[in-house]
């Protein structure tokens, strides 16, 4: 809802104005120092103050970015990450959620499996690689292996979370109803979880990334990850580099996508 | 009058590893029908237990409890109201009070024109579309009261429901709540600690004892005043008061 500003008072006006340039303010000095990152990292390159050779330059960065994407096919490495890593986040959060619902529903279940939770929660997922390449071969399968198992238990322990804090005067009130437990599920805990729904779907985007990234690492022969290792053992870090730059652009795309999903649905519940 | 509610000898015990808690102990009162019924006691007595005893969701270890001669408890014919509202925050006004219809199934044209006229009646309707947090406390409070009364329920059980109000909406709330109630004709059990609350808006005071909860002596104050306000003005407010507070203390 836009009001007539011609009808705000003049001081009005003038904080709306105070406002706005606190705002550009802000946007500006983001840009400077990007900018200013950019442009020394640049200038200290070319003058030799610093050897491009290991830490490349950002002219370089723009031209392995063209060259890999001419002649190594970066858009075709782009989408196999891009793959696995979207797959891994959907099934990890799908499996995440169903588990977390089946452990909310059954106290005694939960109680069984605690141990097993922690164990797996505390344990570096990336000392099962050598398990999983063996169990899964090395292709993207291994590494679609790699993001779930990395996503799955702090989906699981997010949601499961996010359900028992379930305001126990509302599960009350609708048992008073003579409400059944899938009532209460359907009718209270799921919808009253949405917050954290959200929050876990944030958490698992990042963490997909970290597990199809690491999975690349271990086995690959394609995808972002394969080419940052790949850069790094023949030294070129020009391509290290590019390859880190067109992730940061790809996981940042992925999140804002989250972000947006979040504010559609709080639109569609708000109807 | 014909009673409504009938506590028959009624003990509770509860276990814990280390401990065998006794909460009530050979309770027995009864409401009549229409009655507006308040129990109170020392905080911890067990009042909230009473309650969900009487709602069916913890079974007395001993006793019996009648609801309308009928000792199997039925969610049709009683309605719970909490502390705070309890709204959905993601259900609007008309949604929350439509909740009760759908966990009983029995969401239908007639159920709900019945709903929307309790909404109309109490001045809701035009909030209807609108979520709990675009609402006063108070406003709140009687949208909570108006969805215990959509399945139409003979008897209301009220578990300290204004304690979470601050103290001016609190008295309007009582007064609000009251007159819907007795507009309505229900039977009413409250359970506060609130001693100058139980004396306006009840026909009927039960005085708890301390743990294992047993009655301790019943007052029926008469106190001209047609509403919970109107009595606290009183002058015979104040010997009530005193009578009760000596049993509390």
């Amino acid at each position: 809802m836009k009001k007539d500003t011609t009808q705000f008072s003049p001081k009005h006006l003038l904080y709306i104005k105070k406002v706005k340039r606190e705002n550009i303010f802000i946007f500006s000095m983001r840009f400077i120092i990007l900018a200013l990152l950019l442009g020394l990292w640049e200038l200290f390159a070319t003058l030799n103050i610093i050897d491009s050779f290991i830490t490349s330059s950002p002219s370089k960065i723009v031209l392995t970015i063209k060259d890999l994407w001419v002649e190594n096919n970066l858009f075709y490495h782009m989408l196999i990450t891009l793959y696995e890593t979207v797959l891994g986040f959907l099934i990890a959060v799908g499996v995440g959620f169903v588990v977390a619902l089946i452990l909310w529903w059954s106290e005694r279940l939960r109680r069984i499996l605690e141990p097993y939770i922690v164990v797996l929660n505390s344990l570096p997922k990336i000392a099962l690689g050598p398990i999983i390449i063996v169990w899964c071969g090395s292709g993207s399968k291994a590494i679609i292996f790699m993001a779930i198992l990395i996503g799955v238990i702090v989906a699981i322990m997010t949601m499961l979370n996010g359900f028992l804090s379930t305001d126990k005067n509302k599960i009350l009130l609708l048992k008073s109803m003579g409400a059944t437990k899938f009532q209460t599920l359907t009718k209270l805990v799921i919808p009253g979880s949405f917050p954290t729904l959200i929050s876990m779907l944030k958490i698992s985007v990042g963490l997909a990334w970290v597990g199809s990234i690491m999975g690349e690492y271990l086995v690959s022969r394609a995808g972002l990850g394969y080419l940052i290792v790949y850069g790094g053992q023949v030294f070129k870090l020009d391509l290290v580099m590019a390859a880190t730059v067109v992730l940061c652009a790809l996981a940042t795309l992925m999140y804002a996508f989250v972000a947006l999903l979040e504010r559609l649905l709080i639109k569609e519940i708000k109807k | 009058m014909k009673k409504l509610l009938e506590l028959k000898n009624v003990s509770l015990t509860y276990y814990t590893v280390s401990d065998e808690i006794k909460a009530v102990e050979n309770l027995s009162f009864d409401c009549l029908d229409g009655e507006f019924t308040s129990i109170i006691g020392p905080s911890g007595c067990g009042k909230t237990t009473i309650l969900s005893l009487i709602a069916g969701l913890i079974k007395a270890t001993e006793g019996e409890i009648f609801i309308n001669g009928n000792s199997t408890p039925s969610h049709d014919n009683l309605a719970y109201m909490l502390q705070k509202d309890q709204l959905f925050p993601w259900r609007t006004i008309e949604k929350n009070v439509y909740l009760p219809l759908e966990i009983k199934k029995s969401i239908n044209e007639q159920t709900k024109e019945f709903a929307n006229n309790l909404l109309e009646k109490y001045g809701l309707s035009e909030f209807k579309k609108k979520y709990p947090s675009q609402l006063s406390g108070g406003m709140r409070q009687r949208a909570a009261l108006i969805r215990t009364l959509v399945s139409n329920p003979s008897l209301l059980l009220l578990d300290e429901p204004f304690s979470a109000l601050d103290s001016q909406t609190r008295l309007s709330v009582c007064d609000d709540v009251y007159k819907i109630i007795k507009h309505e004709q229900k039977t009413a059990v409250l359970v506060t600690h609130d001693i100058s609350e139980a004396i306006s808006m009840s026909d009927k005071i039960i005085v708890l004892t301390d743990r294992p909860a047993k009655v301790k002596c019943i007052f029926r104050p008469t106190i001209e005043g047609a509403t919970p306000l109107k009595k606290r003005e009183d002058k015979e407010f104040s010997i009530w008061f005193e009578k009760i507070w000596k049993e509390l203390h």
